[in-house]
């Protein structure tokens, strides 16, 4: 601590030239925080789903839909407790930005399938009963100001109808909620009835559900049941790929390319530039001050307390800029609605922390080691 | 008085790649406590490396220096450094403050590495400030001070932590007459009134009257000494 104003000091001993370096490594450490959110949400953002689920898909490729007539086979693969359909719809409500996702699902196997949604008996009735009928999530429905009985159309930008539209229109039977605040925050979608959906849509397409929603009875048999799915309809026009509902969604979301990698690319880029010039900054300012080493050394500073001295202010400048960026990162994912659930967690502070370290480590030591080695009359020259 | 500084044969020779040059030959000098000398000679004499090795920043070739009786020439790294610490003051011709601490802060530096609080750090820097008349200049920094207040402050950062060795390496030689007079008084009175044993080297006889005693030096050897 007593050291503070002898770093600091020389920190600002060119201000112009430190609030740069500061701003820079803000910058960085800003896009650190972001990206490494951005990770958290493709990596951790499924860890809430079910664990005692499957997603039975084509095997090759989610968007290639498979034959409702499976259903019978996989109900009776042993350690399959219930299974449920998904087709997604692809609409847009009035207006192409008010896009969420939609689901055509046969509304009794939905509740079995997910009985993390909260649904009234009497809603839940109706979306049996009602043809065209709909649920939407309540954040939803919130945003959006439906109530239910509201009649809701949607533009399909895949699915034409028989007559040859596009325009569908949904009557909301009821709104549901999450169980717990995990699945309150994801009630930004809305489910349609199958039925109609299927019988109104063109008639190549009729029979065919996008993907399998399979429940287990024992969630310990994840990959047992999978393999037996697939199994069943393995060399078969029909072939399967059967994975958890966690490792089908962070699939999907790497269908738009490995959103880890190309973050993690950008931020390698940005930081190696940053280290380039954070390290020609410190590496300029202890050339500046040779003298005052030597000075210091005088006075009876020793090698390693000089050493100390520049690698805390390597320290200083780069957790500086860290705290600076991630707080800045930190207020932006505060500010991004809960659609985009991106948000700064202990690992991401863990990453900073350990990036701010080793970036100081990286730049500071060369300098430091220098400063370290000046011999005291060749410094006071200004050798 | 007895000897503070004892020199011995000392010999400084600098290898610069296939080239020696031999600064220093066979230096014999006794400094006692309380001592004023000024080391005076042409350039290139080697009167700055001989101060440089009294006050420990330079490592000698050959002979013996003992301080107080204790070889400081075998002394290394970490341990002489706490010996200059606790032995020695320094003083400059180019003051050599640290530009972005003010007065107090700078007269503070050596005490950071004594095992003494900030409350006691910041006392004795300034009394250290207040006995060379800087008490009011504390808290401006070296850029806004005079070239002989600078060099006031240079003192009062040599003495704070009370050494018994001053060593001046042309203390007055960026400043003018006047001004350099003061400041040699003051060395004076820190040597007469405080018992502060001093070596200066300088180029100015001037200067060098205020010394006990005036050291020649050229081409490395002493040949000629003189009180005064």
């Amino acid at each position: 601590m007593k050291y503070l104003p002898l770093v600091f000091g020389a920190l600002f001993r060119k201000k112009w030239r430190t609030l740069l370096a500061l701003l820079s490594l803000m910058a960085a450490f800003l896009l650190l925080g972001l990206g490494q959110a951005i990770n958290s949400l493709v990596e951790g953002g499924a860890e809430f789903l079910g664990v005692d689920r499957l997603i039975t898909q084509a095997r090759t490729s989610f968007t290639q839909p498979l034959p409702l007539r499976l259903l019978p086979r996989i109900e009776a693969v042993p350690g399959v407790k219930r299974v449920g359909w998904s087709q997604f719809f692809g609409g847009v409500y009035q207006d192409p930005r008010n896009f969420f996702p939609q689901f055509a699902v046969d509304p009794a196997r939905l509740y079995d399938t997910y009985p993390e949604w909260t649904l009234d008996p009497d809603a839940k009735r109706d979306f049996v009963a009602t043809r065209n009928g709909a649920i939407a999530g309540r954040l939803l429905a919130e945003k959006h100001g439906w109530k239910v009985g509201d009649t809701i159309p949607l533009s399909s930008f895949i699915w034409q109808k028989r007559d040859g539209g596009n325009a569908w229109e949904w009557k909301l039977v009821g709104i549901f909620d999450g169980r717990d605040e995990a699945w309150q925050k994801r009630t930004s979608i809305m489910y349609l009835n199958f039925g109609y959906f299927d019988e109104s849509r063109v008639a190549g397409a009729a029979g065919l559900a996008g993907v399998f929603v399979v429940r287990l009875s024992d969630p310990a048999e994840v990959d047992t049941v999978a393999a037996r799915i697939d199994a069943q309809f393995a060399n078969s026009p029909d072939e399967t790929k059967t994975q958890s509902e966690q490792e089908f969604q962070i699939g999907f979301l790497r269908q738009i390319g490995d959103i880890a990698f190309i973050i993690n690319a950008i931020l390698g880029a940005a930081f190696f530039s940053i280290l380039i010039l954070t390290g020609f900054i410190m590496n300029q300012s202890v050339r500046e001050r040779v003298p005052e080493f030597g000075v210091l050394k005088c006075l009876g500073f020793t090698d390693r307390t000089v050493l100390g001295l520049v690698l805390a202010e390597a320290l200083a400048l780069c957790v500086s800029g860290a705290v600076l960026g991630i707080g800045l990162a930190y207020a932006v994912t505060s500010m991004l609605p809960a659609d985009y659930p991106a948000r700064m967690d202990s690992r991401v502070l863990l990453i900073a922390a350990a990036t701010a370290v080793v970036l100081a480590v990286v730049v500071g030591l060369p300098p430091a080691w220098r400063a370290m080695h000046l011999k005291i009359v060749d410094a006071l020259a200004g050798r | 008085m007895s000897v503070l500084i004892e020199i011995r044969r000392l010999s400084k020779v600098y290898e610069r790649g296939k080239q020696r040059i031999e600064v220093l030959h066979g230096i014999d000098l006794d400094i006692p406590e309380g001592d004023f000398v000024a080391l005076m000679g042409p350039s290139g004499s080697g009167k700055t490396t001989l101060l440089n090795l009294i006050g420990g920043l330079d490592t000698l070739t050959e002979g013996s220096l003992k301080i107080d009786g204790e070889r400081i020439d075998a002394l290394t790294g970490a341990a002489l450094a706490a010996w200059r610490a606790n032995t020695v003051g320094f003083i400059f011709q180019s003051y050599n403050l640290m530009p972005v601490l003010n007065a107090q802060r700078n007269v503070e530096l050596p005490l950071l590495l004594a095992d003494m609080n900030t409350a006691e750090r910041a006392r004795r820097a300034r009394v250290a400030l207040e006995l060379v008349g800087l008490s009011d200049r504390a808290s401006h920094k070296p850029g806004e001070l005079s070239g002989g207040q600078q060099q006031r402050v240079a003192i009062a950062r040599a003495l704070v932590s009370d050494p018994r060795i001053l060593i001046c390496d042309e203390p007055t030689g960026d400043l003018d007459r006047k001004t350099a007079d003061e400041i040699l008084r003051m060395l004076q009175s820190l040597n007469r009134e405080h018992g502060k044993t001093i070596v200066m080297v300088t180029h100015d006889p001037k200067a060098a009257e205020y010394a006990r005693r005036t050291v020649h030096l050229d081409k490395g050897v002493l040949v000629d000494e003189a009180a005064h």
